[in-house]
């Protein structure tokens, strides 16, 4: 008899569990029922993530299964698989990919999808603002000679001139 | 080459000197950040260039941030295992980052920067974990180190970040804040008592979590205990340090007490308990790993409730770091087997205490 969870190994535990008046039996392998807690001989390392993998499987099945499995990461091709099979998710962008189903997984992993933490802005880019600058300044150069304004447009003329 | 831990202040165990808060009951303070670099796939999943690139960038941004100016760095991709080793057992890197986790093989381009009492590793499961450690039980020191530290190479640095998630990590057990705090705590009085079970499940419902000396996956092994924050994401750091601060204040509290109830209720039984501990380590000839730990949670505890009066919290510390394999190897200078790390661990741990015996008793 194989697993009823992983249907790979042979099934070598048989779990008798009474839920509301109903007996159910669980026939698993030595891995799989350690993984939900039974002590067995066999050591393994709970997995942080074992209940939340889960659920992700549960989802994704819920889901049908092969449209939500078959999604990728259009950044780090990252698919819901790999990160069964890993609990990582590829990069950042994953985040967004597959921004549905993260939320609903947070909600139960943290109690809420929501960060309420420090905020945070990346620094802008020392190029980009230096073109920023640049620009303002080639603007208010064009309407200094526009406007006749002569000594202006030479003082701006000079400060172009230094950061390029 | 090997790890030159000379260079480092303290040689980076600065924390273990017990001049912290508690430092009797709890031996550290941790807090760490989990960032990741906007550009670049997560470690686990990044080219070997490209985590080559992040280090270079992380290097070049390290460069400008005050609290890292003295800091040294290790490139664990170019460590033996020993050197490797080494730095593990000093809680300076994860067994993931010095590639000892048979899950995680050794990455290009895995680093550390280690200041003092600060740390930065690069290409651990995310691009970035930050650290700040502390003797003690300090949590806010030890926040108000790493939150300068984030926020100066956030400045440099343009971290992955989304308005509704929070900090990018990846994990998802991670994301949000990207905090854990994690306090290392010895609870030898709660385990006697048999009083443990309840307080770790009532840590559960306060949302907090427990692990061995080493981390996630370790065990508890000389009645050592990580208490950390089981959640990062919706609630503020302030938030989660508070809930930190106020349950490990009360186990510390517990700890204490149930020091007492067994100091009264079971006085004699327990000095004798803790004497053949010290007498244990003071004359063995070879000693386990596990063997070491619980005999020095005993000597720890009787240090605690002052029946030896001459041993210092510091050297009990230190015992712990420094009676681990590899840098009993390290000591020895050559590589060990089994056998010879348990008959150079007793050595070790006899002569340290032989230097302090004084008048013991």
């Amino acid at each position: 008899m194989l697993c009823e969870t992983c249907h790979e190994r042979d099934a070598v535990v048989h779990l008798t569990t009474i839920e509301n008046n109903a007996v159910h039996q669980l026939h698993l392998c030595e891995r799989c029922a350690a993984e939900r807690g039974v002590e067995t001989t066999l050591k393994t390392d709970k997995h942080p993530l074992g209940e939340f993998l889960h659920l992700v499987h549960q989802q994704v099945a819920t889901a049908g299964g092969t449209s939500t499995d078959s999604m990728r990461c259009s950044f780090c091709n990252t698919t819901m698989a790999d990160f069964r099979a890993t609990g990582r998710w590829g990069c950042a962008r994953c985040y967004s990919n597959f921004e549905a189903g993260i939320r609903e997984l947070l909600r139960r992993v943290h109690g809420s999808h929501r960060h309420i933490g420090r905020s945070y802005r990346p620094p802008v880019s020392e190029t980009l603002e230096r073109q920023a600058v640049l620009g303002e300044l080639k603007d208010r150069l064009r309407r200094a000679i526009e406007s006749e304004q002569f000594e202006l447009a030479a003082d701006l003329r000079d400060r172009i001139r230094v950061m390029e | 080459m090997t790890v030159d831990l000379s260079l480092l202040p303290d040689g980076g165990v600065g924390w273990l000197d017990a001049s912290g808060a508690h430092s009797d009951i709890v031996l550290s303070t941790r807090i760490r950040f989990a960032r990741n670099v906007e550009g670049y796939a997560f470690t686990g999943r990044a080219r070997d260039g490209e985590r080559l690139r992040v280090l270079s960038q992380v290097r070049e941004a390290i460069g400008t941030v005050s609290s890292l100016r003295e800091a040294v760095m290790y490139r664990l991709d170019e460590l033996p295992p020993t050197s490797r080793a080494l730095l593990h057992e000093r809680h300076l890197v994860s067994k993931e980052l010095a590639g000892l986790d048979a899950q995680h093989p050794l990455r290009s381009g895995a680093a550390v920067f280690l200041a003092d009492g600060l740390g930065v590793m690069v290409n651990e499961e995310d691009h970035l974990r930050l650290q700040s450690l502390r003797s003690g039980f300090a949590l806010h020191e030890a926040y108000a180190a790493i939150d300068k530290l984030d926020r100066d190479l956030g400045a440099r640095l343009p971290y992955s970040y989304h308005g509704e998630f929070g900090f990018l990590t990846a994990c998802p057990t991670n994301v949000g804040t990207g905090m854990r705090g994690s306090v290392l705590i010895h609870l030898p009085g709660l385990v006697l008592t048999k009083e443990i079970g309840k307080v770790l499940n009532s840590l559960q419902q306060m949302g907090l979590t427990y692990r061995g000396l080493y981390g996630e996956g370790s065990e508890v092994v000389g009645n050592f205990f990580q208490i950390s924050n089981q959640t990062t994401l919706g609630r503020s750091e302030e938030e989660l340090l508070d809930q930190l601060l106020r349950v490990v204040g009360h186990v510390v509290e517990r700890e204490a007490e149930a020091r007492r109830v067994l100091l009264r209720d079971a006085g004699y039984i327990i000095e004798d308990k803790l004497w053949r501990a010290y007498g244990t380590l003071r004359y063995a000839r070879s000693l386990t790993f596990e063997e070491a730990m619980n005999y020095l949670s005993g000597v720890r505890l009787a240090v605690g409730l002052k029946l030896i009066s001459t041993l210092s919290v510091y050297t009990l510390n230190k015992l712990l770091i420094f009676s681990q394999a590899a840098h009993l190897a390290f000591a020895e200078g050559k590589a060990l087997t089994e056998s010879e790390t348990n008959l150079a661990r007793a050595r070790y741990v006899r002569k340290a205490l032989e230097q302090e015996a004084g008048s013991v008793g």
